[in-house]
């Protein structure tokens, strides 16, 4: 009988010298419909799958890139960290989780404001940062947004803020709350003086940031296939104790309800912005 | 009468007070010393356990069955001087949000507020105090008529929640509320809440911005519920006291930490044990805000409520 079971070459053969190596990240597996692109054409792609056109999420560095021109802009008050009013400790320290996540996100809070140019026109954006404690908004969110609006009203200039969060942040509790109000608040204040906002919800974008200034913009567009809602899926689906409809809280979803102008794939996202901004401060 | 598990010290000598009064009675003994020790004794011990609640305590008392909820503060501030006005005008008639036109004293004021039910079948019937999408246009409509014939808004809030069902996501739960707040902060005429019972979230917001806004002393306010913040932050349900202690959702707590501008006391042993009282301190304290607001102009007032909410918030600066 063949001796099938027993190895006749010891060990690995290659040697250590001619062994080949697969860089990291040369590859991207799409999160939707599984298939593998070269993670240049990835990129190129905005991040966009290119077969089934599912919007990878991005950081506001990606978007800040994508819509300002040459990539050049002057980020606004760098300095906001969150403080830890209310010594708030559930299963670990809020102070702890706050340096954890300046630690392996390299950002300050769940916002970056910046102030630069769409295709030579001057605009400030907010972009929400989902990989900071769940793109969640604090006191820092709201001073941010609050102090960006005070620049728009000095500089006249239009608004854009992209959404991508969770909702409150818990541990500040009613502070987190109250920032619901004061970005409204300070939202009328750039209505009263006629210059626009857009709103661009990403996915996802649920909770009291819906609640709140996502829903708030002169126009409210949105990437395909964003989660966007108040309570979040799995809260509506205990509520109602069945299955939910297919598409449900779907950008597309949204936008039939009435509550989106208009949905843009990222990789017109800046013409469409650029083109808004034209058409209306003409 | 329902009771809550820390008032048994109460119960116990209220049980004590009937018996006696029973004894007394059958046997014509003149018992009249020991009945009034025992309700001294009765007002003591309440005294002594409303002082030292705990906040889940609090958030108890907020939701108990027999608190007065905002249909009984209108009927009793406006002495039934109250129609109430009903439809967003869009879908539906919210029955969770109530609102409609009353006098104090001869006054005309809004009213809008949550309403919950006090049995099982009203409680059903307001949805439990949880109002969709059409019960924050319903207000916002409501709002935007008094500013109209010029006069004062007052809301109540007592819910546990904006209503998360599949209706309410495809009406726009969020932009509805978004909508008030905007709304509210532009408004022309002065706007005073007061939470009566819970404060929750989003969805008490959504009514809850104004000029004046105060916290009865046994209610609670903040971004979510001390039982789906253990939930969430301990997964599990049995975190419910630590989370209400870690929210800081206390009338004591908010008003320390500026986030509400005042706290109305409540009669011993909490509203509930006294309604009549109650109603009597609110409108007592409702008159004065209402007179004090009106000596400023609409810019004035609009330009300290926007100022009031911007002024929220804490954090650090760090320095480069």
């Amino acid at each position: 009988m063949a001796n099938w079971f027993s190895r006749i070459k010891q060990g690995i053969t290659t040697k250590t010298k001619d062994k080949k190596e697969t860089p990291e990240g040369l590859w991207y597996k799409c999160d939707s419909c599984h298939k593998i692109v070269p993670h240049e054409d990835h990129e190129n792609n905005f991040f966009v799958c290119t077969d089934c056109g599912y919007h990878q999420r991005i950081n506001s560095k990606t978007y800040l890139k994508i819509l300002f021109d040459e990539n050049k802009y002057k980020e606004l008050n760098p300095e906001l960290i969150a403080a830890d009013p209310l010594n708030f400790v559930d299963t670990k320290k809020y102070k702890e989780r706050l340096i954890t996540s300046i630690q392996n996100t390299g950002l300050t809070d769940a916002i970056t404001t910046a102030y630069g140019k769409i295709d030579g026109q001057k605009a400030v954006i907010g972009c929400m940062n989902f990989e900071f404690i769940g793109g969640s908004m604090g006191s820092v969110v709201g001073e941010k947004i609050s102090r960006a609006i005070d620049l728009c009203l000095e500089k006249k200039v239009p608004l854009i803020l992209i959404s991508k969060s969770g909702g409150a942040r818990m541990m500040e509790a009613a502070f987190s709350l109250m920032q619901m109000a004061k970005t409204s608040a300070k939202l009328t204040l750039l209505a009263s003086a006629k210059l626009p906002y857009i709103s661009i919800l990403t996915d996802p974008t649920t909770g009291g940031v819906t609640a709140s200034y996502a829903m708030l913009g002169d126009i409210n567009m949105a990437e395909p296939g964003a989660l966007i809602g108040f309570a979040g899926p799995r809260v509506v689906k205990e509520t109602i104790g069945k299955a939910l409809p297919k598409g449900f809280q779907t950008a597309e979803f949204v936008l039939e309800h009435g509550f989106l102008d208009l949905i843009v794939h990222r990789k017109e996202l800046k013409t469409k912005v650029a083109q808004l901004i034209r058409l209306y401060s003409n | 009468m329902t009771h809550l598990d820390f008032e048994k010290p109460v119960i116990e000598l209220c049980e004590q007070l009937e018996k006696a009064k029973q004894i007394a009675e059958k046997s014509n003994i003149d018992m009249s010393t020991s009945l009034t020790e025992i309700e001294k004794r009765i007002d003591i011990t309440r005294k002594e356990i409303y002082k030292n609640l705990s906040p889940w305590q609090k958030v108890q008392i907020s939701r108990h069955p027999e608190r007065p909820y905002t249909l009984s503060y209108i009927q009793a501030i406006t002495d039934n001087d109250f129609i109430e006005l009903h439809g967003d005008r869009n879908v539906k008639d919210d029955k969770a949000i109530i609102g409609g036109i009353g006098s104090i004293d001869g006054e005309s004021v809004m009213f809008i507020g949550h309403q919950k039910g006090n049995n099982t079948k009203m409680r059903q019937y307001r949805n439990f105090g949880m109002a969709n999408p059409e019960g924050y246009r319903k207000a916002l409509r409501l709002m935007k008529m008094a500013e109209k014939f010029n006069k004062p808004i007052i809301t109540f809030i007592d819910t546990p929640g904006a209503f998360p069902g599949l209706e309410a996501e495809e009406r726009g739960q969020g932009e509805a509320i978004a909508r008030n707040l905007f709304e509210m902060f532009q408004l022309k005429v002065p706007v005073i809440c007061v939470v009566i019972g819970e404060g929750a979230s989003g969805g008490a917001l959504g009514i809850g911005v104004g000029d004046k806004v105060f916290m009865l002393e046994y209610t609670w306010y903040s971004v979510i519920s001390p039982e789906s913040c253990s939930s969430i932050l301990w997964r599990s349900w049995d975190y419910k006291e630590k989370a209400a202690e870690a929210l800081k959702l206390t009338a004591k707590d908010m008003f320390s930490n500026k986030l509400i501008d005042g706290i109305i006391e409540e009669p011993i042993g909490g509203a509930h044990n006294n309604p009549d009282e109650m109603y009597k301190i609110v409108k007592r304290e409702l008159k004065k805000y209402i007179a004090k607001l009106k000596l400023l102009s609409p810019e004035e007032r609009i330009q300290k409520r926007i100022e009031k909410f911007c002024n929220m918030g804490v954090y650090d600066e760090i320095k480069n």
